[in-house]
């Protein structure tokens, strides 16, 4: 059983304030550093950069003996070997790029890198080793304020946090490899977080093992495109209150619950695949209190329930397909004018269970494998309406334990009775136009 | 030799058999007589083990008979009507006859002969009629050299020649000592062939004798009357 | 054990040369046909070939072994005037009967597979998961039906018995499992309704198909019990001796009525 995402916004919101003091002191010393930077990016520079190399014999041996002798826009090449580094400040434009085998530990009982300063690019390098704290989100990277961050290519594992931006826009965050402790839900943190930022690109990460894979909380316009997340503990991708922005292409598999979009309007959600979410309410996607989104050309898969739909409203969810879920959709009853169109359903125990015999949402043009009606006009569509719900569905809702008696004839008599004659299953949920054929 | 002591047999309150006692003599014809519902099925099924006594006791030659049913080697049977799987072809049920109980009949082949049945072998049981049956079924029943023949109403279904083969047929087993058994409606069959008599009345013994000690003690010289007598006598 | 054998041999080629076989094995091929025509993928196939066999074999292997048991009693009372025991006879009755509905089973569904279905590893487990469980239940339901054919002298009589078994097995048993679950819905159910699930062998068949094909559906809710106890061992020991007591329990009893019986 998962925690309710309302009690958990208290519990992080506390963690998120002994963060933000903490901080507090490092964010002066930003501000006096993007000072300093804009400064020096007024002035002309002669070069673009210089290149400096941090050896263990050298005499940069460590990162921070790098960072000290690097001017603004030097790329600091760190070669092979292990490095420490305690919540070490980049507090100027810099280029961390690792050469193979370059390995970053935590140094302290806090996080790797804090990035303060704009136009900071870390790739190629290997960062291990943040240790769980119950007061602080310590992450293996911090970006904190800034802008133009890319991270990218790096390999980020056992870490308690992988990737935190707070207050960040235009950054990217791509490639990248985090693989969290597969701890318990209480000692993981989540692989790439994002919290008050904008403009982010997240793209082509691969995330397993953590809390929540990717973490987005009052986040704008922003791209998560093309990411795996895996095995991670609670959600593979968590959206709060982060309008107008869009996930596609993502690969969701054996994650406690695939993705939760919540408090949130204007969502694009396309072309993801949401695979084998299981257990006690596990979902696939999951949609609490949404507006004005799209769920289009996604493949649910194998889930317990494929989607989730509460308290949301003016969605589209078209072209996807729900395939060998335990319940393709369930879809509650404080639910306004979804439009549910064009989907193939195929092979789930439940098409579509609901709370209520109230449905203020349209079904049309769905393929529907427990479909057996005739398509005698020859139009593409049966001639008889489908009614997704089931008899049984509904006794499954009000009687979990019944669900033993599944595919048994008792049952599948009283859903073909029901069928026939509906008397118990909302009324209006309906797909008068099933589609003959699979849709996609 | 084969006797009975005390059988009673109930089905449910119904008593089929009450306290029945008769022996079967090697080289002697025991005739059972009596009215339908009499008890001469019962008795035969129970000397065969098909129906299970309520009480009294089965001895053959002095013995209980064994559960695995080897008593039954010895035993020729002929049922009432002649009832084979409707599938088999005739030479198919002597095949299974002789593989269930794993051993070469001794005289098949001349009892087949004696019957005249080499034609109908081949045919299927069902497409047979009554009279070959039951001529197959004397085949199953003797083929063995059985020491007890149990017939039951064998002449019902044959024409006069194969009537006449079949008695000729159980004079000769008599005479190699075997007992037989036999129940009729066709008292004179039993006035040609009978040594002894069993009358049953009720699930009772009315008599139990030889044919000659009836006619002497009824006075009567026809087997006919001398049973009418004696039912009367019962009745009276 | 030689009787037995030859028994069930005769049994075997009588009932190979009936109609009976025919229909019987035409039933399941056209039906796994059918299933394939309407639906594409065959590990699907699998599944309502499950549905099928849990509502069909029961009913198929009850009627068939009581019918063939009223068509051949006089095969029946030949044997008996035979040197053979009644054991012999009742155990290759039985092992004959069951042996040519297996068959007949495992024919009418395997040639359609062979022909229609996929090499796919996980779709051949499910077939042989289909043949195991219907073997099974083929099992239980012949020993039933000839426990009550040897009760019941009248065919009449014996048909309305196993007829009601039948309804009893399939769907009686589960509408009282369903009044009760929401009868007695605010106490936990999960442990009673496990334990019901094992004591009907129909019920018990469809709880180990569930465990693999609607896995999804069964860890969504209460069903992770089932998973759990299904995923072990000692589930399937559980099962297994569930089943062979209900197979063995009626030969038992079949066994000494039969010894006991009138002809």
């Amino acid at each position: 059983m998962l925690p309710m995402p309302g009690m958990l916004g208290g519990e992080s919101m506390r963690l998120r304030m002994t963060m933000a003091r903490e901080i507090a002191s490092v964010r002066l010393f930003a501000a006096v550093t993007c000072l300093l930077t804009a400064l020096v990016l007024m002035v002309p520079s002669p070069a673009k950069g210089r290149t400096l190399w941090v050896h263990p014999d050298s005499t940069l041996a460590t990162i921070s003996q790098g960072i000290g002798a690097a001017q603004s826009h030097d790329t600091l090449v760190i070669s092979v070997g292990t490095y420490s580094a305690d919540s070490l400040i980049i507090g100027i434009p810099l280029t961390l790029s690792g050469q193979p085998g370059a390995i970053v530990r935590a140094g302290g009982k806090r996080g790797i890198f804090v990035v303060t300063a704009p136009h900071v690019t870390i790739r190629n390098l290997h960062l291990t080793g943040v240790q769980a704290s119950f007061t602080a989100e310590h992450a293996a990277i911090l970006l904190e304020g800034v802008s133009h961050v890319t991270i990218e290519d790096n390999i980020i594992d056992n870490c308690f946090f992988g990737i935190y931006a707070a207050n960040s826009f235009a950054c990217t965050i791509s490639r990248n490899q985090v693989i969290g402790r597969q701890d318990r839900l209480t000692t993981a943190g989540n692989g790439i977080h994002l919290w008050y930022c904008r403009d982010i690109a997240v793209i082509g990460n691969s995330v397993s093992s953590h809390r929540d894979g990717i973490y987005m909380e009052f986040v704008r316009s922003s791209v998560v495109d093309r990411n795996q997340c895996r095995d991670n503990l609670r959600y593979g991708l968590h959206y709060m209150f982060s309008d107008s922005s869009q996930y596609a292409g993502n690969f969701f598999c054996r994650n406690a619950a695939g993705v939760a979009v919540m408090y949130t309007s204007n969502v694009l959600m396309q072309d993801n695949v949401f695979d084998q979410s299981w257990g006690g309410a596990s979902y696939g996607l999951l949609l609490k209190d949404i507006r004005d989104s799209r769920v289009v050309g996604n493949k649910f898969t194998s889930n317990s329930i494929g989607v989730h739909i509460e308290g949301s409203d003016r969605i589209v969810l078209a072209h996807n397909l729900f395939k060998d879920n335990g319940w393709a959709m369930r879809l509650m009853a404080n639910c306004l004018d979804n439009s549910i169109r064009e989907n193939d359903f195929i092979d789930n125990s439940f098409a579509v269970a609901t709370n209520s015999r109230q449905n203020h949402s349209s079904f049309d043009g769905n393929y529907w494998s427990d479909y057996r009606g005739f398509d005698l006009d020859r139009d593409g569509y049966g001639d008889t309406p489908f009614r997704p719900v089931s008899l049984f569905s509904l006794l499954v809702e009000s009687h979990p334990p019944t669900l033993v008696l599944l595919r048994s004839l008792l049952v599948n008599v009283l859903d073909l009775a029901e069928r026939t004659i509906p008397t118990l299953t909302p009324e209006t949920l309906v797909d008068t136009r099933p589609s003959m054929g699979p849709n996609l | 030799m084969i006797e009975t002591k005390g059988l009673t047999k109930y089905f449910g309150s119904f008593a089929a058999l009450r306290d029945v006692s008769i022996a079967l003599h090697p080289g002697r014809l025991t005739g059972i007589i009596g009215p339908n519902g009499s008890g001469k099925s019962t008795l035969i099924k129970c000397l065969l083990g098909l129906v299970r006594p309520s009480d009294g006791l089965v001895l053959h030659n002095g013995r209980l008979p064994d559960t695995g049913g080897s008593y039954r080697a010895h035993i020729g049977y002929m049922p009432q009507r002649a009832t084979f799987p409707g599938d088999l072809t005739g030479r198919e049920v002597l095949a299974l006859v002789s593989k269930l109980r794993s051993e070469k009949p001794h005289r098949m082949d001349s009892l087949i002969d004696l019957f005249d049945l080499h034609r109908d072998l081949n045919k299927r049981v069902r497409t047979l009629s009554g009279g070959t049956r039951q001529k197959l079924s004397a085949v199953v029943a003797g083929m063995y050299d059985p020491t007890l023949l149990i017939l039951d109403e064998p002449t019902a279904g044959l024409d006069t020649g194969a009537s006449k083969v079949f008695k000729g047929y159980v004079s000769e087993q008599l005479k190699q000592g075997c007992a037989v058994l036999m129940t009729t409606h066709i008292i004179s069959d039993l006035e040609e062939m009978a040594d002894d008599i069993v009358l049953l009345v009720d699930g009772t013994v009315s008599y139990a004798g030889s044919v000659r000690e009836l006619k002497l003690t009824t006075d009567r010289p026809l087997l006919e009357a001398a049973v009418a007598e004696i039912l009367q006598q019962g009745a009276a | 054990m030689t009787i037995v054998r030859q028994i069930s041999g005769f049994v075997i080629r009588d009932i190979l040369r009936s109609r009976w076989s025919i229909a019987n094995t035409m039933f399941f091929a056209i039906a796994t046909a059918g299933l394939f025509y309407l639906q594409a993928d065959s590990a699907r196939v699998a599944v309502s070939i499950s549905s099928l066999s849990l509502v069909f074999i029961p009913l198929i292997s009850l009627i068939y072994t009581a019918m063939y048991y009223y068509n051949s009693r006089d095969f029946i009372e030949l044997i008996l005037t035979q040197p053979i025991g009644r054991r012999s006879v009742f155990l290759g009755l039985l092992l004959g009967i069951l042996i040519s509905l297996v068959a007949g089973f495992i024919t009418g569904i395997g040639i359609p597979y062979v022909i229609l279905g996929s090499s796919d590893w996980t779709d051949i487990s499910a077939v042989i998961a289909v043949i195991v469980i219907a073997i099974a239940l083929s099992s239980i339901f012949a020993a039933l039906a000839l426990v009550a054919a040897t009760r019941c002298d009248d065919r009449g009589k014996g048909l309305a018995v196993i007829l009601g078994m039948w309804l009893v097995a399939a769907v009686l048993y589960d509408g009282l499992v369903l009044a009760a679950a929401t009868a007695l819905a605010e106490y936990p159910m999960e442990t009673p309704l496990l334990i019901a699930s094992l004591a009907n062998p129909v019920d018990l068949s469809r709880v180990l198909f569930l465990v693999h094909s609607d896995m999804a559906a069964l860890m969504g809710y209460t069903g992770a019990v089932f998973i759990r106890f299904f995923d072990q061992p000692i589930g399937l020991v559980v099962a297994t001796v569930s089943l062979l007591a209900w197979f063995a329990a009626p030969v038992w009893y079949g066994l000494r009525r039969f010894n006991l019986k009138d002809f």
